[in-house]
């Protein structure tokens, strides 16, 4: 990892102009300010060089800030897996002309991140092949993340303006001369799930061209946001990715607390892993259950669900909910869990592993299997981590990144786990990641539980958290603290940051900016599964429908975190 | 960056034998017919029950629908300080407040209204949180189903408590010192006495 000199130093070599790419003193990651007129040379120069080789791509979101001179940023998170250094750049543009250019030549990444924030925010991205709303219909008028978009208003959307790619429209012959046939997976389909369509062009059975359309549970998680207070956000986190939201809680509490500069005590960051690590195994669980389910494979779906109703079982009694478990608090958790706590993990290290194994005994070394997933959906190393990709789907092609390793936060440091990574790159290798990976998690609880310390599980400081009931109760001064909080929400310092943590399906990002009142500016999610799912009409082709449908569940795309 | 402890698991060629399938169809089979008997002999592990007549059990803190707590004299304990409402994420409670006549000092304050919107409540519990007065908390009633949108906007008297405050089936609340919650596993049950699930809807 080198220093922030060595990375100027490496910029400087092609761009020495202080106008051009200025570096941005302090914050959380190395800064820089870049003019639009040099932002793909440079961002070729940031991935090519080998000083800096910033190969992946993380994040392409817009901020506004109506009350500058250049209303609105483009901001820009890079990562290199070789350094394992990351930095940001942030593109400024006037209001009259939001214009700048896009990087999808230099990285494929920015194919649906630009055009996310080209729908929400209205930046146009010159030279982005097919720049056109994502989350949003067609027909929506107005970018909803401008701070002076007004989320009151009702738009009436027709029949007739759906979104269609303009090739299913164009009539195409095989070279029998027969008319090819444009057909719709989804949006509601059994193997979709969740509510995404799909529209693909098959030659005989084959296809030959796919676009994939999102955005069906879009409910602008984001803006959101904005209109609360900086714990309210906490029961909207979980239902990004609602397989596992005790992560994505997690991740939110961790990137606030990074800005405000506190850490959980140790008992509350144990309880975090514990159960982060229990909603792995669960999401994993359904992943490879409804996996297996769509490619006909219906028994070892119900017995992976016998364990999920077990693990919910623990988590339930922790949360006091099995699927929006709103725990995590800014500064801890809510509660401490119940007195028999370890008994109920205990026997969930037990029983997850024989059913894990009675699933293995049937799926692993199964030749129809084998047959329907090896080869399918087969994407290179280069190309994933071009497209984005995070998390087992990147570490099936051979990658070994894991955000728990190469940036440890809570603790992961002190736990002795693998990674593990497979080189197929298909569906298969997916689906083998992701059962080691049940099993090294599993390792994870066993160890955090072990050396789970007592104490209190929420930081005393009443700037941030709730006092303790019996003292609201019974004392004027944490009464006005709670008061306080509770009315006009904790201040969190003015700044920004980008905190990212490990969620089932990859690097899970929160980019917040605060201003310092007691509301967010601006929370952009990374989910990892846009990324993920983006090269999805790409791998399509040369495959069949019932590749497509054996692909899209080896991804694990879960539409609450994609649609936001 | 430094490689990471790894683990390789790539996939590996399959052995002769396992290239036939009959063998690989009576292991297969072997597996689950020992599914298929534990359950329907020992029935240990069974997580699905027979809902209606049997139901699951759930931790004292799973957040179902809200109880308004009353005094001793049956009045709200509630003050209508408006907490909960701020707090509150789904913007689903609203409050309205008047002064209380019976109250023995000047300007306490009670709910004159006080509903909760059920349909769009999120059940987070942070009402319960917010709350300086133990005056909402909630109880672990999650099967709600209404006919109307309107029926499920809930004012005083549906949420004000009914009966002793042991006889409630207490949820999500606060509490002191040692967690009340426990976990038990195998996946817990309770019977329901059958003319109960009669009475419920599904039953009839
Ligand atoms: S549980 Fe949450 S959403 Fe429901 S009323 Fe209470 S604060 Fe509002
Ligand atoms: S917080 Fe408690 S006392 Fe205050 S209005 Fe709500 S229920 Fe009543």
């Amino acid at each position: 990892m080198g220093t922030r000199e060595q990375r100027l130093a490496a910029i400087r070599k092609s761009f020495p102009d202080e106008a051009l790419v200025a570096e941005v003193p302090g914050g959380d990651l190395q800064t820089f300010r870049v003019d639009r007129k040099v932002l793909v040379d440079l961002a070729r120069h940031l991935k090519d060089d080998p000083d800096l080789d910033f190969k992946l791509l993380l994040d392409v979101c817009g901020v506004d800030y109506p009350e500058r001179a250049e209303r609105f940023e483009s901001v820009y998170h890079l990562s290199s897996l070789t350094h394992g250094h990351r930095i940001r750049l942030k593109v400024p543009m006037p209001a009259d002309a939001p214009v700048v250019p896009s990087v999808y030549p230099v990285w494929r990444s920015a194919d649906w991140f630009e055009r996310e924030a080209f729908d929400l925010m209205g930046i146009l991205f010159s030279g982005h092949p097919n720049l056109k709303r994502i989350l949003c219909h067609p027909a929506f008028q107005g970018h909803a993340l401008r701070k002076d978009y007004d989320p009151g208003q009702r738009w009436l959307l027709r029949e007739g303006e759906q979104d269609e790619p303009v090739w299913a429209r164009a009539v195409q012959e095989d070279e029998d001369h027969f008319e090819t046939q444009v057909l719709n997976l989804g949006p509601s389909h059994p193997a979709s799930h969740g509510t995404l369509r799909t529209v693909v062009r098959l030659d005989g059975e084959v296809i030959t061209q796919a676009e994939t359309e999102i955005g069906y549970l879009h409910r602008c998680f984001e803006k959101m946001a904005e209109s609360h207070t900086w714990n309210q956000v906490i029961p909207y986190t979980d239902r990004l990715n609602y397989c596992s939201s005790m992560m994505n809680g997690v991740g939110y509490a961790l990137a606030v607390e990074k800005l405000l500069g506190v850490e959980a005590p140790p008992r509350a960051q144990s309880i975090r892993i514990i159960l982060s690590e229990l909603s792995r195994v669960m999401d994993h669980i359904v992943d490879i259950g409804a996996n297996l389910n769509d490619i006909g494979a219906m028994t070892p779906f119900l017995y992976m669900y016998e364990a999920r109703e077990e693990l919910y079982t623990v988590l339930e009694a922790c949360c006091g909910s099995r699927l929006t478990m709103s725990y995590v608090r800014v500064g801890g958790v809510s509660h401490d869990v119940p007195a028999d706590f370890g008994e109920g993990v205990r026997f969930i290290l037990k029983r997850v592993p024989q059913l894990v194994a009675d699933m293995e005994r049937l799926i692993t070394e199964n030749r129809i299997f084998r047959q329907r997933t090896e080869g399918v959906g087969k994407l290179s190393s280069e190309d994933a981590i071009d497209w984005g990709w995070t998390g087992p789907c990147l570490r099936a092609c051979g990658v070994p990144f894991d955000v728990r390793k190469s940036y440890p936060y809570m603790g992961y440091d002190q736990l002795d786990f693998k990674v593990p990574i497979a080189h197929g790159g298909d569906t298969f290798a997916r689906y083998l990641v992701r059962v080691e990976e049940i099993k090294q998690s599993l390792r994870i609880v066993e160890q955090a539980l072990e050396a789970m310390p007592p104490g209190p599980i929420i930081i005393s400081d009443h700037n941030v958290a709730l006092p303790a009931k019996e003292k609201v109760y019974t004392e004027m001064e944490s009464l006005i603290w709670h008061f306080k909080l509770v009315m006009e929400g904790m201040k969190v310092p003015a700044g920004e940051v980008y905190g990212f943590t490990e969620a089932a399906n990859g690097e899970l990002g929160y980019y917040i900016v605060s201003d310092g009142s007691g509301k967010p500016y601006r929370i952009k999610v990374r989910p990892p599964c846009f990324a993920i799912f983006q090269a999805y009409p790409h791998m399509l082709k040369g495959h069949m429908i019932p590749d497509a449908v054996a692909i899209l569940g080896s991804l694990n795309v879960i539409a609450g975190e994609l649609d936001r | 960056m430094n490689t990471p402890d790894v683990v390789v698991c790539d996939a590996k060629p399959l052995r002769f034998l396992q290239r036939f399938y009959l063998i690989e169809v009576f292991k297969g089979l072997a597996v689950t017919l020992r599914h298929f008997l534990g359950n329907l002999f020992a029935r240990k592990y069974t997580v699905t029950v027979e809902w209606p007549e049997v139901k699951r059990e759930y931790s004292e803190r799973l957040r179902g629908r809200h109880i308004l707590l009353t005094r001793d004299d049956g009045s709200p304990r509630c003050v209508a300080c408006y907490m909960c409402e701020t707090a509150c994420p789904a913007e689903c409670i609203y409050i309205e407040a008047e002064e209380d006549p019976s109250s023995t000092v000047e300007w306490e304050k009670r709910p004159r209204v006080f509903t909760i919107d059920l349909l769009r409540c999120v059940y987070c519990g942070f009402c319960v949180d917010a709350c300086p007065k133990e005056a909402i908390i909630m109880s672990r009633t999650h099967e709600m189903a209404f006919v109307t949108r309107g029926e499920a906007i809930v004012g005083l008297p549906e949420l004000l408590q009914k009966g002793p405050v042991a006889k409630l089936d207490l949820g999500y609340r606060p509490y002191f010192g040692a967690p009340r919650s426990h976990i038990s596993l195998p996946v817990p049950v309770r019977s329901v006495a059958p003319e109960i699930a009669e009475g419920s809807p599904v039953g009839r």
